[in-house]
């Protein structure tokens, strides 16, 4: 598991990918928010980007759909440089912004119609279409209300829509879920996982939830302070934690706790993070007794100990030491 | 219910159509903001009314001279002075919707040309009741209906050229309450020039003033459509101070849109 990896070299087609960056660099002023990420993310795969508020996936989102020039390096999106070639980028692209970007004097309608005007539909091509991105959406009955009396769930719905309305070949969801109750954050996921299975669109998708990229995401990178620390698919980046963890809340210093913890065979990784000793093992049935009288061997006091499998926060962790919600936070 | 693929593709949509679009949408909103416009016509209604009740019979003693003919002019610069949809364009940057158009393939200066395109359009309507109070209260023209028109372009093209501060102001700033404060542009445009009584009259600084100000040849030509046949040389003056205006103004707003639209490095 590492950071870009796969793309240290340059494909032998970087055109024939959905998205591919090179050493990609965005700066505010001194501020440097994605620094170096290389991506190559084939057509028809959802791809996850994963991390915490503040951490440039929003920055990375908008270089790549032609809202910011990249500071530095190579961005091809659809096969097209966004530095060079914006235009054609924002021809085969749909976008839904993290805050649903519309406006609310309208109708949904007359913002899906005007959207299909922009990108050159006929009115029998966009009357098509119409009909084809409401049955995706699922917002039909509302469509010839005002947009200011939609729900949350429904203006991202209809974003959704508007992304769709010129039947792009890359979509770009900026954290399509933030807000949203439980309800609405399945719906989306739904609408997706049907987009990219039905009709083969690349999805590009920015998360802060890790139970999304989970479950939506074939591959996830994971970025913190602007540069890709992580990717995978979801599956192999938890495993690369180990098969089980084994999460002990402790009192007491321990010293040489983690040492003892890691000579066992059984166990492939031990850290600390305050009182919690988290222990990473292939077989954790087997390793939570021996784990347990080796933690109280040392003095500590065991509070709570629990057998669970590895998450991508765990993951995030192991890697930067802190957890996605407590970087969020800072 | 499986959704089909299909072969529509999104391709450019010609500068024009991009241009009707954004007017078509601007224009949409107009009959659901009633009270944006109808201000636009009571506010110059009631000055109209007002400078000819405590003027007029200063007026009367010159011969020849109609005080309602000299006051209609004003009346309609107070009316399209302002009509723009520069609150509308600074709200869909504030609500992220500007960034939306600007994912799209539109043409960015079709954004903001589109949005006076509509302007254009509301000015020309708003000029039509206020011209119908004049003809109601007996003034014609002298220049007949060909006059009228010109005069109608004239009115346009000074909205036209007044409209491009706000829009500057609200691509610059997007700031809904900077772009009302624009409006206070107006009145020493206004009031420092012969808009109220005849510019013989004025004396001193602000004779001075008036010289210089554009808007005392936007009224001159006006005036001169109305009252004093045709005169090419208060008509090319006018056209010259809206053109200079206009030049100036949408300088501004072009300059403010490159700068909102830049996507930096």
């Amino acid at each position: 598991m590492s950071g870009g990896d796969n793309a240290e070299e340059d494909p032998v087609n970087p055109e024939g990918l959905a998205v591919y960056t090179k050493d990609l660099v965005r700066r505010y002023g001194t501020t440097t928010a994605v620094d170096g990420i290389d991506l190559s993310i084939p057509r028809g795969e959802v791809y996850g980007f994963l991390g915490p508020n503040g951490a440039g996936k929003s920055t990375l989102i908008r270089v790549l759909c032609t809202l910011l020039r990249p500071t530095a390096g190579r961005v091809l999106v659809a096969g097209y440089d966004v530095a060079e070639r914006p235009e054609e980028v924002r021809l085969r692209i749909g976008v839904a912004l993290q805050e649903a970007a519309l406006d609310p004097r309208q109708s949904g309608r007359e913002l899906l119609v005007l959207q299909g005007r922009l990108y050159g539909l006929s009115t029998s091509e966009i009357r098509g279409r119409l009909r084809d991105v409401l049955d995706l959406v699922d917002i039909a009955e509302a469509i010839d209300r005002r947009i200011a009396t939609y729900s949350g769930g429904m203006k991202r719905r209809l974003d959704l829509a508007a992304a769709l309305v010129h039947n792009p070949e890359v979509l770009f969801l900026d954290e399509p879920t933030t807000g949203l109750d439980p309800e609405s954050r399945s719906h989306v996921w739904a609408e997706v996982r049907r987009l990219n299975a039905e009709l083969g669109i690349t999805i590009f998708l920015t998360t802060q939830y890790l139970e999304e990229a989970d479950i939506l995401a074939d591959r996830v990178g994971i970025i913190n302070q602007g540069r890709l620390i992580a990717e995978g698919s979801p599956d192999v980046l938890k495993h690369s934690m180990g098969e089980d963890l084994i999460v002990a809340e402790v009192e007491g210093d321990g010293d040489g706790a983690l040492v003892a913890l890691r000579s066992l065979g059984m166990v492939s990784a031990a850290s600390r993070h305050g009182d919690r000793i988290v222990i990473a093992t292939p077989d954790g049935p087997a390793a939570i007794s021996p784990v347990a009288l080796q933690l109280g061997h040392f003095g500590l006091e065991v509070r709570s100990i629990t057998l669970r499998s590895p998450t991508l926060d765990d993951v995030f962790r192991e890697l930067t030491g802190t957890r996605i919600e407590t970087a969020a936070a800072r | 219910m499986t959704a089909e693929p299909t072969t529509i593709r999104g391709r450019e949509a010609g500068y024009l159509r991009d241009l009707s679009t954004v007017a078509g949408r601007a224009l949409r909103q107009i009959p659901r903001e009633p009270l944006a416009v109808l201000p636009a016509v009571f506010v110059p209604a009631f000055f109209y009314a007002v400078n000819l009740g405590a003027l007029e019979n200063l007026a009367r003693g010159a011969p020849g001279f109609s005080y309602k003919a000299f006051l209609l002019p004003m009346a309609i610069a107070f009316a399209v002075t302002g009509m723009s949809r520069a609150q509308m364009l600074v709200t869909d940057v504030v609500d992220g919707y500007f960034d939306r158009l600007c994912l799209t393939p539109v043409r960015r200066s079709a954004l903001l040309l589109g949005l006076m395109a509509a302007d254009v359009v509301v000015i020309l309507a708003l000029c039509l009741p206020v011209l119908a109070i004049g003809f109601g209260i007996g003034v014609r023209f002298s220049t007949g209906f060909a006059g009228v028109l010109v005069f109608l372009g004239f009115s346009a093209l000074w909205g036209l050229a007044f409209t491009g501060f706000p829009y500057a102001v609200a691509l610059k700033t997007g700031s809904p309450a900077a772009v009302s404060a624009t409006y206070v542009v107006f009145f020493p445009l206004f009031f420092l020039s012969d808009a109220v009584v005849p510019k013989p009259v004025l004396t001193g600084w602000f004779s001075t003033i008036a010289t210089y100000n554009p808007v005392t040849y936007l009224l001159a030509a006006l005036r001169s459509l109305i009252s004093g046949g045709w005169q090419p040389n208060a008509l090319v003056e006018g056209l010259a101070a809206l053109t200079g205006l206009l030049v100036v103004s949408m300088s501004f707003a072009l300059f403010a849109l490159r700068g909102r639209t830049n996507r930096g490095a």
